[in-house]
């Protein structure tokens, strides 16, 4: 198949950017998006001309790596999966596809479809973590857990940090991305004794980078781990009950 | 060059206990004096630096991604062992420690194995107080499942992400650390290059992949949580950056590189679509747990597996190996699926291929309970080839995966060079020949979490008052040499891609040095591959400029490097006249196709030394003293 792409090509933070325009040729149906980016930059070195930077390691949707919106829509069009895992078959013979790096205020452009999302991990440096230094942990079995609360707690911790949810967000907020953090831990028995001090202080740092909530739900709708929104609701009644029963401790980041 | 393994005295089970008990201490008030550079943020670098940050040293932690949370142990699949005996089927540290010998073909020190077998337990302790997500039976307790080459259940998992959770508690670690500041991060950095002042390991020197900018760091130790090499197969499980460029430019100040030629194929992976292919997905070991391995009886059949009858399948797996069956360990079950596919009996396009067949389990145990187990897996399945493994068999084909070859390091995990410590899958020292599965895991958090912390205090205390700065003369030297370097790849100005000879090199090596090896193979690749890296340092085509993000000078540098392992492989691989693991020679193999040792002759680990551009490397041989476990033929009949 063949397609046409115009992709964000920007050369570093500062300067302008701009959309340019190229063909993808004899792509394979059973090639993924980014083996399809790989032969078109193999073209464009062959004409000595930059190829298109974009960030990609594991090409098989869990390092969180990867990331483009692909017309209009973070990781493209089949829901639940990352950019690695889209593959050409999804496309039709002669698309046009748009391709830009992620929309938001929060993560400014590097270079081409890179993006500087370290604000994600200050949101895990103030407190998505449990305190227990190496060397001072109890027996494994001594803490048994229910499995439905094992399995939710899973379901948030599959969240792979990719941005996505941040970049389809109308409000560019990561309310998604911090409740799945703050679930997977709060929701666990070892989770608990930190548990109000995690919430006030993720939700501070997340707002000092992020927009806010209204529930549009974008961000459910792209998550290529599926997560759930109902995590923010969680993540809100948890912020809440912490407001009501303590103050907050400084953040130390 | 000496090698001292430094392996404790005293009977096997009590060997780490007494090294603990004599290692030099650094007092508590003491160690914020001291800088440790970590590289690599993995499983073994994210525990090392969150664990080292805790104990109150000043860390420097450097990673090329843009978080440490993106390093390639985020996708390991299956699980992680402990001999923690919860199911009590005859699980015990002794019988963990001896198969991972036996799973190793006896190759590897008995001391740092009965050792991780040991720690496995603290490992799953650590793991569940930092919110690992384990599966959980019913009554709450941790689940366990089996794994090739062993005959208990003892490997923890969370769903079919493990290597995630487990990095995630780590890298959570970590990043408490960073917001309490022990831990200073460096991200976007790539280290190019090892400073030795004195014969010491005392700095580093990177790249900023964002501006260019070539720096120097120095330090007190220098530990390398690098991870494995075997991209230089191009097409492997890991990811698309996974390189050797940390641990060569050490191989090239000075630490010897431990059995190159022992890379693992592992059996289970999504088969070669084409041309473009960027890697190749790994499909879980647990995965054989429940499917069962079959191609068809005839060869050159075509027919789809569903008109296949059960009697004209061949499980070769459990006719084979009927005590182990579909769950033999990785390099036994890779060799059997080439084996199957050179007779002609091969699945798929390609006929490079068997089937991964669900069809028993899911009639035994019902779908819900095969979606609970490998509801993902069967998902990243579907999304690559469109193929639904719940109604038709899974294709798969063996793969380059995992390197149990490594910087040579001793029981404190120091290499030659004094004060660079090297762990998880970047040294040589725990796997032997092969690794079993779901010991990566465990080996990487061992040498992170327990090992390596407890270590670099008895180094770090000879250290005081001896501190380096960044302005003396072998730091500029250094960098100068990155320097060098960067600018001939860069005014080459060729005529080829990076990839282009990334790709050819890689095939080199898998036709030569993979799965099986011969004397005329190997000489000629070696000759193959000096062409060739003679023909890219003229040829290669970088864009770009060195002072932007670049990801072509990136790539070409990690290429070059993997040109010159390669060649080292080679010569290792030729030189172990003997078939052991998943260093298979075929002029060494028994009348039924096994690999066959040759214990007389190379009970050892060869530990290259660098010896300068365009000389050969010199071998030395540690020798390996079993006093446990008995030197038998690895059967898994």
């Amino acid at each position: 198949m063949n397609l046409t792409l115009l992709v964000w090509r920007q050369q570093s933070r500062e300067s302008a950017g701009a959309f340019v325009t190229y063909t993808a040729e004899n792509i394979s149906p059973d090639a993924s998006f980014l083996e399809m980016l790989d032969v078109v930059n193999e073209a464009l070195i062959a004409r000595n001309e930059d190829p298109i930077h974009f960030e990609h390691d594991c090409r098989e949707g869990i390092c969180g790596s990867c990331g483009m919106m692909i017309n209009g829509t973070a990781h493209g069009p089949l829901g639940g999966t990352a950019t690695c895992q889209l593959h050409m078959r999804h496309f039709q013979d002669g698309q046009d596809v748009w391709i830009e790096p992620w929309r938001a205020r929060s993560f400014p452009v590097i270079k081409d479809l890179i993006v500087d999302r370290s604000p994600l991990d200050r949101i895990i440096q103030a407190g998505g973590y449990i305190s227990v230094n190496t060397g001072s942990a109890v027996e494994a079995n001594t803490l048994p857990i229910p499995k439905p609360v094992q399995e939710l707690a899973m379901d948030a911790a599959e969240c792979i940090q990719c941005g996505a949810c941040v970049a389809q967000c109308p409000n560019g907020a990561a309310q998604l991305f911090t409740a799945a953090n703050v679930s997977h831990l709060g929701l666990l028995p070892q989770g608990q004794p930190e548990r109000q001090q995690r919430v006030l202080r993720m939700v501070e740092v997340m707002e000092e980078y992020f927009g806010s909530c209204t529930l549009f739900r974008e961000c459910e709708a792209v998550c290529p781990k599926e997560i759930s929104v109902d995590f923010i609701s969680r993540m809100n009644r948890d912020y809440l009950g912490a407001t009501m029963r303590t103050r907050k401790a400084p953040v130390t980041s | 060059m000496k090698l001292e393994s430094n392996i404790p005295p005293g009977p096997l089970e009590k060997k780490w206990a007494y090294a603990k008990s004599h290692y030099k201490l650094v007092n508590p008030a003491n160690k914020r004096r001291y800088d440790i550079i970590v590289v690599g943020a993995g499983l073994a670098g994210a525990a090392a630096a969150a664990t080292l940050g805790e104990l109150g040293y000043n860390v420097k932690c450097f990673v090329y991604h843009d978080s440490p949370r993106r390093a390639h142990s985020i996708a390991a699949q299956g699980g992680i062992n402990a001999a923690k005996n919860y199911r009590n089927d005859g699980d015990s540290i002794y019988r963990l420690f001896y198969d991972t010998i036996k799973g190793g073909d006896y190759r590897a020190r008995e001391g740092n194995v009965y050792r991780l077998a040991e720690l496995s337990v603290n490992i799953i302790d650590q793991a569940v107080a930092q919110g690992v997500p384990f599966a959980r039976e019913y009554g709450g307790a941790l689940e366990n499942r089996s794994f090739g080459g062993v005959q208990v259940s003892r490997t923890f998992y969370a769903r079919g992400q493990t290597g995630q959770q487990l990095l995630l508690g780590a890298f959570q670690a970590q990043e408490r650390q960073i917001a309490l500041g022990t831990v200073k991060q460096y991200n976007r950095h790539e280290m190019l290059d090892l400073v030795v002042v004195d014969g010491h390991a005392k700095g580093i020197i990177t790249r900023n992949l964002v501006t260019g900018k070539i720096e120097a760091h120095a330090a007190d130790a220098v530990v390398l949580g690098t991870g494995g090499y075997v991209n230089v197969f191009y097409l492997s499980t890991n990811a698309k950056a996974s390189n050797a460029t940390a641990i060569w430019r050490a191989y090239k100040r000075g630490a010897a590189f431990g059995n190159p030629c022992y890379t693992q194929i592992h059996p289970t992976c999504i088969p070669q679509s084409g041309e473009y292919q960027s890697k190749l997905t790994l499909m879980s070991e647990s995965l054989r747990n429940d499917g069962r391995i079959w191609v068809p009886k005839q060869q050159g059949d075509e027919r789809a597996p569903g008109q296949i009858p059960e009697s004209e399948r061949d499980y070769y797996l459990e006719r084979k190996y009927p005590s182990f069956g579909n769950l033999a360990p990785r390099d036994i079950a890779s060799r059997a699926a080439k084996e199957a596919c050179d007779d002609g009996r091969g699945i798929g396009a390609s006929g490079r291929g068997v089937y991964l067949d669900f069809a028993d389990a899911i009639k035994r145990l019902g779908r819900p309970v095969i979606e609970e187990r490998y509801g993902n897996l069967f998902e990243m399945y579907h999304d690559i080839t469109a193929e639904d493994p719940y109604e038709v068999p899974m294709r798969i084909y063996p793969a380059p995966h995992y390197s149990m070859g490594g910087l040579w390091v001793d029981y404190n995990l120091m290499s030659t060079v004094p004060g660079l410590y090297v762990i998880g899958e970047a040294n040589f020292s725990d796997h032997g020949a092969n690794r079993l599965g779901a010991s990566a895991l465990m080996q990487g958090l061992a040498d992170g979490y327990f090992v390596l912390p407890v270590t670099i205090g008895d180094y770090l205390a000879t250290q005081f008052g001896k501190k380096v700065a960044a302005d003396r003369p072998e730091f500029a030297a250094a960098v100068a040499d990155v320097n060098d370097r960067v600018g001939r790849l860069l005014s080459a100005k060729g005529t080829r891609s990076v990839d282009s000879y990334h790709r050819e090199l890689g095939t080199i090596m898998w036709d030569y040095c993979g799965m099986a090896r011969t004397a005329d193979g190997l000489k000629k690749a070696l000759t193959m591959i000096r062409e060739l890296r003679e023909q890219y340092w003229r040829d290669v085509r970088v864009t770009g400029t060195g002072e932007e993000p670049n990801q072509a000078l990136e790539k070409a540098g990690r290429v070059a490097d993997f040109f010159e392992l390669a060649e080292l492989m080679c010569v290792d691989a030729l030189h172990r006249e003997e078939s052991a693991g998943g260093h298979f020679r075929a002029e060494y193999q028994t009348p039924e196709g096994e690999a066959q040792r040759n214990d007389e002759e190379f009970l050892y680990v060869a530990a290259w030394e660098y010896k300068g551009e365009g000389n050969e490397p010199v071998l030395h041989k540690e020798p390996l003293l079993y006093e446990e476990v008995k030197l038998a033929t690895r059967s898994y009949k």
